[in-house]
C-alpha cells in the first residue's frame, strides 16, 4: 500500500510537532524516519496510524484519504516502542486478540491455525502459552510483531522497536526484521534516532529536524551527500574545523578543498574520523595529540589544532603514537558548509 | 553473600513486629474465641443462631452487600473520571474521597439521618415518592456506602494511574472497539484492585457501627445490625454471649479475606515469573 502524507501539520497545546511534512512512500517499501528527540517523528508515525489526528494536510493510503479515518478502521499494524502487550493475556492470545475482536469472523481452528504460523513466523514456536512477564525484551518485541501483522495490516508501523533492548538483540532482531519485511513484502514505516539503525535496516531514511524533513533518499545518498552541516554531524562522528572560502574551494593550514556552491567567506569543513590522515610532516594542519585510545578495531586519536578545535581521527593499529607528539593534519575527504 | 539491608537487625526488627502483632491483634481475638469457647457448644449455639442474631447477620450481611456492589460501580466510576480526566475541582473531589476516612463515623450518622429523615432534605422528597430511608435497610445501607466509598476509589486509583496509555491504543489499532478494550483489556488489569477494594470495603461495611445506629432505628429483628447487638450484650455484662456473637463475625470477615486473596491470586497469576 503506497502512502502519501502532503503538508501535515499537528500542533500540541503552543508547540508545533510537526510543520507540514509532505512525503511518499512507496509500496513495499521500507523506510525510516530518523532524527532527534522533540523532531517530530514519533507524532508523525502516530499520525499515519489514526492514533493521532493532523491538524492540517492529508494522509492516503492508496487511493484512499485516511486522514480522518479512525485507528480502529485504518489497518495498520502497530509495533509499540515498550511493546505494550497485554499483560494479563497468554502470548497466543495477544495474538490472537485482533482476530478475536475483528469484524470478519473467524472460527476458533483459524484462530488457532494463524496464532501458530505467527508463532513460527517470529521464531516462538512453544512459547504461546507464556505469559508476557516469563519472556525476554526481545521475545517480547516479536510477540508485539506478531500481534501486529496478525490482522493482516495494510502497513506497518513500528515507533522504536529495538530502543529498549540491548546492543547485541537489537542487531540480530535489525536483521530479523529485515528477513521478515522481504518474506512479507509489507509497506513499512519506522522510528529511530539511532542512524545506524536507520542505515542498516531502510531502503530509503528520511531525516528530521525540528518537524521538518531536511533530507531524504537511500541510506547511500544521505551518507555520501549530506545536504547541510546537521544532517553530516547527525549520522555520524564529524570533525568540525574553521576554514575561509574563496572562489569555490576552502582553505586552512595549507590545505585546499573543493566547496561548490558554498559563499566566499567563513566556512567550517566536516570530516569523519576515518577520513583525517596524521603525519609527522608537512604540509596539513598542526595539532598535537591530546590522547590515544586504544580499541579492537584499531586506534582512536584525540588531538587539538593550534586553533583548539578538538579532532577525532583513527589511525592504524601498528601505529606508534601518543599522547604530546606534534604533527599534521590532512583531510582524505570533507565537506564544507558555510559556518553557521 | 549476605544481602545488606538499610534498616539493621533481622532479629530486632523482626521481634518487635511480632510482639506488636502478637499484642494488639492476635491477644485481644484470642481473648474473644476465649471467652466464647467458655460457654460450652450448646450455650454457644443458642445465642448465635437466636432469631434476634440470625435476623442481624442477615441485614448486616444483606446491606453490605448491596453497599458494596454500589461503592464496586460507583467507586470504578469516581476513580476512573478522577484519573483520565482534567476539570476545575478535580483536586477537591480527590480531596474529598477521603472524608468518610477523616470523619468520626457519628458525625456521618448524625449529618446522614438528618438529611433522610422525614423532615430532611432528602427524607420530605423521597418520602412524597413513597420511600422511607431512615430507620430501615435502606439507611443501613446508605450509612455503609458513605463510610466504605474510599477503599475501592483509593485501590484502583493507583493501577488506573500507572495504566499504560500504549495497551488502549495497541488495542484500538488491533481493531478492538471501546467497549470490548475495557471488558477485554482494562477490566482484568483493574480486576486485583477492584477485588481489593471490594474486599476491604465489605468488611469495613460488617464492622460499621458509628454510622449506622443512628439511622437505621435499630429495631431488633429487622433494623438491627450485628454490632449492635454485641454492643448491647456488652451493655447487659453479658460478655460471654458479646464474643459468641462477635465471633460468627470475626469467622465471616476471616472467610472474605480468604475468598478474596485467592482470587486477587489468581487474577494475577500472570505477573509470575516462569
Amino acid at each position: 500500500m503506497k502512502i502519501h502524507l502532503e503538508n501535515v501539520v499537528k500542533t500540541f497545546e503552543s508547540f508545533q510537532a510537526v510543520k507540514g511534512v509532505s512525503l511518499d512512500i512507496e509500496s513495499g517499501e521500507l523506510v525510516a524516519l530518523l532524527g532527534p528527540s522533540g523532531s517530530g517523528k514519533t507524532t508523525i508515525l502516530r499520525m499515519v496510524a489514526g492514533l493521532e489526528y493532523a491538524d492540517g494536510g492529508a494522509i492516503h493510503f492508496g487511493d484512499q484519504d485516511a486522514t480522518d479515518i479512525p485507528v480502529r478502521d485504518r489497518g495498520v499494524g502497530f509495533v509499540f516502542q515498550h511493546y505494550a502487550l497485554f499483560p494479563h493475556m497468554t502470548v497466543a492470545d495477544n495474538i490472537a486478540f485482533g482476530m478475536k475482536v475483528s469484524k470478519v469472523k473467524r472460527d476458533r481452528a483459524a484462530i488457532d491455525r494463524r496464532v501458530a504460523d505467527l508463532l513460527r513466523l517470529v521464531r516462538l514456536e512453544g512459547l504461546g502459552d507464556r505469559f508476557p512477564a516469563q519472556i525476554s525484551g526481545g521475545q517480547r518485541q516479536r510477540v508485539a510483531l506478531a500481534r501486529a501483522l496478525s490482522v493482516d495490516p495494510k502497513v506497518l508501523l513500528l515507533d522504536e522497536p529495538f530502543g529498549a533492548l540491548d546492543a547485541n538483540v537489537r542487531r540480530d532482531l535489525r536483521r530479523w526484521l529485515r528477513e521478515i519485511h522481504s518474506e512479507l513484502g509489507i509497506t513499512t514505516l519506522f522510528v529511530t534516532h539511532d542512524q545506524e539503525e536507520a542505515l542498516d535496516l531502510a531502503d530509503r531514511v528520511v531525516i528530521l529536524k525540528d518537524g521538518q524533513i531536511v533530507q531524504q533518499g537511500t541510506p547511500q545518498e544521505v551518507c555520501r551527500d549530506p545536504k547541510s552541516a546537521f544532517v553530516m554531524k547527525f549520522l555520524g562522528d564529524a570533525n568540525v574545523i574553521a576554514a575561509e572560502v574563496k572562489d569555490g574551494r576552502a582553505h586552512v593550514g595549507g590545505l585546499s578543498v573543493e566547496a561548490a556552491g558554498v559563499a566566499d567567506g567563513r566556512g567550517e569543513l566536516y570530516a569523519r574520523p576515518s577520513d583525517i590522515d596524521w603525519s609527522e610532516e608537512g604540509p596539513g594542519i598542526t595539532a598535537e595529540i591530546t590522547r590515544v585510545l586504544d580499541r579492537a578495531d584499531g586506534r582512536r586519536v584525540l588531538a587539538t589544532t593550534d586553533a583548539g578545535e578538538a579532532l577525532e581521527f583513527d589511525v592504524e593499529p601498528e601505529r606508534v603514537v601518543k599522547a604530546g607528539d606534534a604533527g599534521f593534519v590532512t583531510l582524505r575527504r570533507a565537506k564544507v558548509f558555510a559556518a553557521g | 553473600m549476605r544481602r545488606r539491608n538499610v534498616l539493621p537487625g533481622l532479629p530486632l526488627s523482626l521481634g518487635v513486629t511480632l510482639f506488636y502483632v502478637g499484642l494488639i491483634v492476635v491477644l485481644p481475638l484470642a481473648a474473644l474465641a476465649f471467652k466464647a469457647a467458655s460457654l460450652g457448644f450448646e450455650d454457644y449455639w443458642r445465642i448465635v443462631s437466636s432469631s434476634r442474631s440470625v435476623a442481624s447477620y442477615r441485614v448486616t450481611v444483606l446491606s453490605a452487600l448491596g453497599a458494596t456492589t454500589f461503592n464496586l460501580f460507583f467507586g470504578l466510576a469516581l476513580a476512573w473520571v478522577i484519573t483520565r480526566y482534567r476539570f476545575p475541582g478535580r483536586r477537591i473531589i480527590d480531596a474529598v474521597v477521603d472524608l468518610p476516612f477523616a470523619l468520626p463515623t457519628a458525625v456521618a450518622g448524625i449529618a446522614l439521618t438528618a438529611l433522610f429523615a422525614n423532615s430532611g432534605w432528602f427524607g420530605s422528597v423521597l418520602e412524597g415518592f413513597g420511600i422511607k430511608v431512615a430507620y430501615t435497610p435502606i439507611g443501613i445501607m446508605i450509612a455503609m456506602c458513605f463510610t466504605s466509598l474510599p477503599f475501592i476509589v483509593r485501590t484502583v486509583q493507583p493501577v488506573l494511574e500507572d495504566l499504560d496509555p500504549a495497551l488502549e491504543e495497541a488495542a484500538q489499532s488491533l481493531g478492538g472497539s471501546d467497549w470490548t478494550i475495557f471488558r477485554k483489556v482494562i477490566l482484568p488489569l483493574l480486576a486485583p484492585a477492584l477485588l481489593a477494594g471490594v474486599s476491604l470495603s465489605f468488611a469495613r461495611c460488617l464492622g460499621e457501627f458509628g454510622a449506622i445506629i443512628f439511622i437505621a432505628g435499630n429495631q431488633p429483628m429487622s433494623t438491627e445490625i450485628t454490632a449492635l447487638l454485641i454492643f448491647i450484650r456488652l451493655e447487659e455484662y453479658d460478655y460471654q454471649a458479646a464474643a459468641a456473637i462477635a465471633s460468627v463475625l470475626l469467622l465471616a470477615a476471616f472467610f472474605m479475606l480468604a475468598v478474596t486473596n485467592w482470587l486477587q491470586a489468581r487474577a494475577l497469576r500472570y505477573t509470575v515469573k516462569g
